[in-house]
């Protein structure tokens, strides 16, 4: 059964339609992208799958239960990596990590050696005292990384996770990712990069302008169109480009 | 809403609280003490007696409601914008279990902690200087809190329209000092044309600062009408900053 799907999905803000009438459904342990131009409409659909967002029309399941129904459950077995940083600046490395365990219900026994685990996992474990603005921009991916998994989610959510990384730091950040798929963890990400979408993703949604206009492997994409995955999606969304 | 979840987001501004409140606690502090020494003090000498009291007296009381009143109002302004805009520290907490109306009745519950916090830190002031008659004071406790929730209420929703931060100057210099200046904290309100003095009591901080001047002076009795006035107020906004935070924050 999918753990993700959506039916007739559309997000609408006034007449403006950022979602507009989509579906998919997404299967345990698979990693699936999200492709599409700035303005597509990829993050809204994040969005909604995490419960922030409601739809206007349509409807979103995750674990067979609606989004808009039983958002706390859904969370709960959810892992959310966003595209902007937000670490509560107030707090340290590790307090960031245990205040976010405690949102869980994680009790502070399980929380402490849990949290130094995640540190270690993302190459952080000897910053745990430093403040966050003391960190560079790939220690923040990574510690965003590390506070997503804090409730070792079934389902993790990455908008946009390599963004604004040097090519050493997205490597690493790949190879993780890797890992958490040969763990069975459901990936659902976003992204600019084509390698990245080849690499990681089983399969991959490409969508303009709020709708999806293909769905597929990779491989069967670039078959079919022609090309590499980069070529294919040109050929899919460029008719924005030449307005 | 939650309570479990509400729970939560209150440990986190507790966790964060008393990591950071060495650098703000002394403002909060510092300028009641000040109006006590200068007004109560110094302008006090030249004034007379008010209902049979020395003037420092007469303020005392009502430096505790004002102290808990802006406590609980710069958390739910800026304390809350910023959280929910410049660090989005919303955002974080909505990918957890936590839902948007748990983090607002966290905020509005904090908020009126805080009143609680610096409300308690005055009195104790206020004692040290001698200016409390009787211990019954410490019965206006719970009214601080009520009264710190509507507040709390008047500043989310407040925080929930504003369009940006520079906005609330507005809020302050046309709500919040009329009411630090009109409310009895300095003269009786009954000084002032009729008129006047009748909007003073559609306002909290009026008849939270009745509650404390009456109680220190052991009169419980005769500040009834206020003591529902707040209950009743705190429970009738109670819906307005949740229904407006989730349109703010929620798009």
């Amino acid at each position: 059964m999918a753990i993700v799907t959506a039916q007739g999905l559309v997000k609408a803000y006034g007449i403006v339609k950022a979602v507009n009438g989509i579906g998919f459904a997404i299967e345990p342990g698979e990693c699936f992208g999200f492709l599409g131009p700035n303005g597509a409409g990829k993050t809204t659909v994040m969005r909604i799958i995490s419960c922030f967002l409601p739809p206007t029309s349509g409807t979103v399941t995750v674990f067979g239960m609606d989004v808009t129904r039983e958002p706390s459950d859904i969370k709960a077995r959810m892992g959310l990596m966003p595209q902007e940083d937000n670490l509560d600046p107030d707090l340290s490395v590790f307090e960031n990590l245990i205040v976010y365990a405690r949102y869980f219900d994680i009790p502070r026994k399980k929380a402490v050696p849990l949290v130094n685990e995640l540190l270690d996992y993302v190459e952080l474990g000897d910053r745990g005292t430093m403040n966050i603005k003391e960190l560079s921009g790939g220690m923040k991916r990574r510690l965003l990384l590390a506070r997503s998994l804090v409730n070792s989610p079934e389902i993790l959510i990455l908008d946009e996770p390599t963004t604004g990384l040097d090519p050493h730091s997205r490597r690493a950040a790949w190879d993780k990712l890797n890992q958490l798929k040969f763990r069975n963890t459901t990936l659902l990400l976003t992204t600019h990069y084509m390698e990245e979408a080849e690499r990681l993703c089983d399969r991959v949604a490409i969508m303009d302008s709020g709708h999806i206009v293909a769905t597929d492997t990779p491989q069967n994409l670039m078959q079919l169109h022609g090309g590499n995955l980069e070529d294919v999606y040109l050929k899919l969304t460029g008719r924005n480009l030449a307005d | 809403m939650q309570i479990r979840h509400a729970w939560r987001v209150l440990q986190r501004h507790w966790t964060v609280y008393t990591k950071l409140y060495k650098s703000s606690f002394a403002l909060n502090f510092i300028e009641p003490v000040l109006y006590l020494v200068a007004m109560g003090m110094g302008l006090g000498v030249f004034v007379q007696e008010i209902n049979g009291q020395p003037y420092v007296k007469f303020i005392g009381p009502g430096i505790i409601a004002s102290s808990a009143m802006f406590a609980a109002v710069y958390e739910c302004t800026y304390g809350t914008y910023i959280r929910m805009t410049f660090q989005k520290t919303f955002d974080a907490i909505l990918a957890t279990p936590v839902n948007i109306d748990d983090l607002t009745a966290a905020e509005l519950i904090w908020g009126a902690a805080k009143s609680v916090i610096y409300g308690i830190t005055i009195m104790i002031v206020v004692a040290l200087f001698g200016l409390v008659d009787s211990p019954l004071l410490l019965l206006a406790i719970p009214f601080i809190f009520l009264c710190g929730l509507i507040f709390a209420e008047v500043s989310m929703i407040t925080t929930a329209l504003v369009p940006g931060i520079d906005s609330f100057s507005y809020f302050y210099t046309l709500f919040m000092t009329p009411l630090f200046l009109f409310s009895g904290i300095f003269f009786p309100v009954e000084a002032l044309p009729r008129a006047v003095a009748g909007i003073a009591w559609f306002t909290p901080l009026y008849h939270l600062v009745a509650i404390c001047r009456a109680f220190a002076a052991g009169h419980i009795t005769h500040v009834i009408g206020s003591m529902v006035w707040i209950v009743i107020v705190a429970a009738a906004l109670a819906p307005v900053p949740f229904r407006l935070m989730r349109r703010r924050v929620i798009q």
